[in-house]
């Protein structure tokens, strides 16, 4: 029993760089601005933020490196995007590109180097409650900020006069310029906020989860962030629940492995990848309109609770999502 | 608050929309400002709630000059701006969509809100509930929600632009017993509109607007004879009222028939329709907003199939056939969203025309161009054949349609046609559908428009909380009775003497 806590505890250590990525990704795609180049700003991030501590010994200069170079990148869609009016994916896309390959040419001298870490700091006392202790206790620093940005970002958005204007942002810009708000202004102030966070998420990868920095270091995670954030519908708890089932799936694909020799090691690589894609699939299949029609010709006493439980798992994307604004 | 504005400009390009207007509009008064489409009402309206800025002259709030720099800064000073489509936010609660973005200090918490939001409510005689998604209301309520907003956000000058448009005529009588309130109370409304009844019925004074003047300078105390005003708006031609014949009711075979016909939408049922739609008049739905009219004409478009009974186009069996089937045996549905679900904005006129083309890989552009200068020519489109549908003015779009039906349609459901069209484009298009009735086609159109329904249907259908009433010809019925009949008043008793 005492192993199944121990298990579920390295899963929510393992998801807290994709919680912390898909927690800014949600704020600025809320905001209405998808910041495609996540993947390629995560990689940048992690290996400047590697590069940083390792030359001056110092974590906290590590991270503040990272956060700084994921808000410049969010600043440079944010120019295309929001100022000049450019496709916010095509830029986002070609940044990616971008961010990835300058991840690995200006890396390369760091490559395999053995660097800094956030130590292990379990919390005294606490850490000695029998499961509790065990599960979210006994961690360090990043992962305690993963636990604590979900619910914070989940009280910014609905719990707030300021996440009202958030969410405005991304449902109908032109009512929010109507009240007197900035729109772009606004905008950038979310996608750089959101890019610092894709930042700290690329250090927490090479200065704590997978110490170190190498070609493609953390392996197309910034993609599956995206994917997550879209089928956990935009709300932070779902979306956290996303990035925790994808980091399950990847600890169950390891020890899989080692269970089953004969598989080669790529299958194993991608196996969590094409699970979550069709587990979310599946879960928003269930509110499509197909779904809702078949639903219907159940009787009466089957419908109720069957709608309740769709209602539940529906998603709707925030309505000027991708779209720029222009003044009515 | 008493505003004005003096020497007011504003050029788009070569076209000056307003030119050195110079009116003002005094406090505790509802000012009716007329014209039609193009006039420059909407343009003075956004000078004046910030939304756009003057090339020249200047805007006076109680004697001091204001520069507005955007519509935030305008309701700072007091001016608010409904829009004919309100700016609220659908995916919110009536209370958030309050909040958001609320000038600072101006509600202290949610609970504040709230009891603010009630209360004004209950003095304007508006239902509203709170925790109401915008998006499940009609646009009547959003519209009755954002009034209450600017005047909780302290607007003291109400704007409206067009608000009648797309409501129905019990939310429009409570919209101005609102604006009575309002105004006495000592704030200014400014009604925009080309509804020359509604100005007449509510407005102080009226400012009529044309081609960027007001004509003749400064405002007209109301009540004006009305022929006065239509010649102000349009000039001293084009104002002739169009002559209603009524039709002599033939007994022509039915193009569509209902049997036994059960259908839901939502909460709404429809049970047991048995209706004959004959050829040869035009038919008005009346009623309430979703009381029926839309399930029916989706019914009859075949774009909802019905859950029991059966649906005939001229005699055929067409149940459950689906709306291609419909088109081909010659039904024809102009949708009320005309961009969403009728035409294709990017597309022109002549690549619709090339989508009707059913035979052959390839594309006949010469014939549909040609089709297209044709249809332009007959029905005055003021496009080529090569403009994209979505730059086209309302009334254009809705010829453009008109054009687009082929001339062997025998029914033609028209969802709301002249909806937010301005008087001359509303009649042309009129005109159109009554030269197809007179070809013998069958014209059923919804109209949140009781004025319209009475002008011209042959006979009018009332749908009342889903339940489609017998046609009543157009000669037996008044104004009154249609109004009471819409709001379930001797429905049941209808009902009964047909039965």
């Amino acid at each position: 029993m005492d192993q199944l806590w121990i298990d579920l505890a390295a899963v929510l250590a393992a998801a807290s760089p994709l919680v912390i990525a898909a927690m800014g990704e949600t704020l600025s795609e809320r905001a209405g601005v998808i910041n495609l180049s996540l993947d390629g700003t995560m990689l940048l991030a992690a290996m400047t933020g590697f590069a940083v501590a390792l030359t001056t010994g110092n974590l906290l200069l590590g991270f503040a490196a990272a956060a700084l170079v994921g808000a410049a990148v969010a600043a440079v869609l944010g120019l295309f995007s929001l100022t000049l009016g450019q496709s916010q994916t095509a830029v986002g896309f070609v940044l990616a590109l971008l961010c990835t390959d300058l991840s690995s040419f200006l890396g390369a001298p760091f490559v395999r180097v053995p660097g800094p870490a956030v130590p292990f700091t379990p919390i005294p006392v606490l850490a000695d409650v029998p499961v509790v202790g065990t599960l979210f206790f006994r961690h360090d620093p990043v992962i305690y900020a993963s636990f604590l940005i979900i619910p914070a970002t989940a009280y910014l958005l609905y719990g707030t006069r300021l996440g009202l204007i958030v969410r405005a942002l991304g449902e109908r810009p032109a009512a929010v310029y109507a009240r007197g708000v900035d729109v772009t202004r606004w905008r950038y102030a979310l996608l750089i906020a959101g890019g610092a966070l894709v930042g700290i998420a690329g250090a927490a990868f090479s200065l704590d989860l997978k110490q170190g920095w190498s070609y493609r270091h953390t392996f197309g995670a910034g993609w599956i962030v995206l994917a997550i954030v879209i089928f956990g519908g935009w709300r932070p708890w779902r979306v956290a629940l996303g990035c925790y089932l994808f980091a399950a799936l990847e600890i169950v694909a390891t020890r899989s492995q080692s269970a089953l020799p004969n598989i080669p090691t790529q299958i194993v690589q991608v196996a969590p990848f094409v699970l979550m894609i069709f587990v979310l699939a599946l879960v928003n299949l269930a509110s499509s309109p197909a779904a809702m029609r078949r639903v219907a010709t159940l009787p009466q006493i089957w419908q109720r609770p069957l709608l309740g439980a769709i209602n539940r798992l529906r998603a709707t994307a925030p309505a000027a999502l991708g779209q720029p604004f222009e003044r009515p | 608050m008493h505003i004005a504005v003096e020497n007011l400009t504003k050029r788009f390009g070569p076209v000056c929309a307003n030119d050195r207007l110079t009116v003002s509009f005094a406090a505790g008064q509802i000012h009716g400002v007329l014209g039609e489409n193009g006039a420059g009402k909407s343009t003075l309206m956004k000078l004046l709630s910030g939304y756009i800025q003057p090339d020249e002259g200047r805007i006076v709030f109680n004697d001091a000059p204001r520069r507005l720099r955007g519509p935030g800064d305008a309701l700072a000073a007091g001016v608010g701006m409904v829009q004919q489509e309100p700016l609220d936010i659908p995916a919110f609660t009536v209370l958030e969509n309050l909040l958001c973005a609320a000038p600072p200090g101006v509600f202290r918490s949610r609970r504040a809100a709230q009891t603010a939001l009630l209360e004004l409510a209950g003095r304007l005689g508006f239902p509203v509930d709170p925790a109401a998604r915008l998006d499940q209301l009609t646009i009547g309520q959003r519209q009755q929600v954002e009034i209450m907003r600017l005047l909780l956000c302290g607007a003291q000058v109400l704007i409206l632009d067009e608000p009648t448009t797309g409501i129905t005529a019990a939310q429009a009588r409570a919209l101005f017993a609102a604006l009575r309130q309002i105004a006495a109370e000592g704030r200014t409304v400014l009604f925009v509109s080309h509804k020359l009844e509604e100005v007449a019925e509510l407005c102080h004074t009226v400012t009529v607007l044309r081609n960027g003047h007001v004509v003749p300078p400064g405002q007209l105390p109301m009540p004006q004879p009305q022929e006065y005003l239509l010649s102000l708006m349009f000039g001293e031609s084009g104002a002739a009222p169009p002559i209603y014949r009524p039709l002599p009711a033939i007994d022509a075979p039915p193009v569509w028939e209902l049997r036994h016909v059960t259908a839901r939408s939502g909460a709404l049922h429809l049970v047991d329709l048995n209706h004959r739609f004959a050829a040869g008049r035009i038919i008005g739905l009346a009623g309430l907003d979703g009381s029926g009219q839309q399930v029916l004409l989706r019914l009859l478009a075949g774009q909802q199939a019905p859950d029991h009974g059966q649906v005939l186009v001229n005699g055929r069996d067409l149940t459950g056939a689906g709306s291609i089937a419909f088109r081909q045996a010659g039904v024809e549905y102009l949708p009320a969203d005309r961009l969403h679900d009728g035409m294709i904005g990017a597309l022109s006129l002549a690549d619709h025309f090339a989508l009707l083309q059913r035979n052959g890989l390839l594309v006949d552009r010469r014939r549909a161009e040609e089709l297209a200068r044709q249809a332009i020519a007959e029905y005055q489109i003021k496009a080529t054949p090569v403009t994209p549908i979505a730059s086209l003015s309302g009334g254009n779009q809705q010829r453009a349609m008109l054009a687009l039906i082929p001339s062997t349609a025998r029914g033609i459901l028209a969802e709301q046609p002249t909806r937010g069209l301005d008087v001359a484009s509303a009649r042309a298009i009129w005109s159109r559908l009554q030269a197809r009735r007179d070809d013998g086609c069958c014209i059923i159109f919804s109209s949140p428009d009781l004025d319209e329904i009475m002008e011209y249907s042959d006979e009018v259908i009332v749908c009342f909380a889903g339940r489609i009433g017998p046609p009543i010809p157009r000669a037996l019925l008044s104004a009154s009775r249609l109004a009471e009949l819409i709001g379930g008043v001797g429905f049941d008793a209808l009902v009964d003497v047909v039965r």
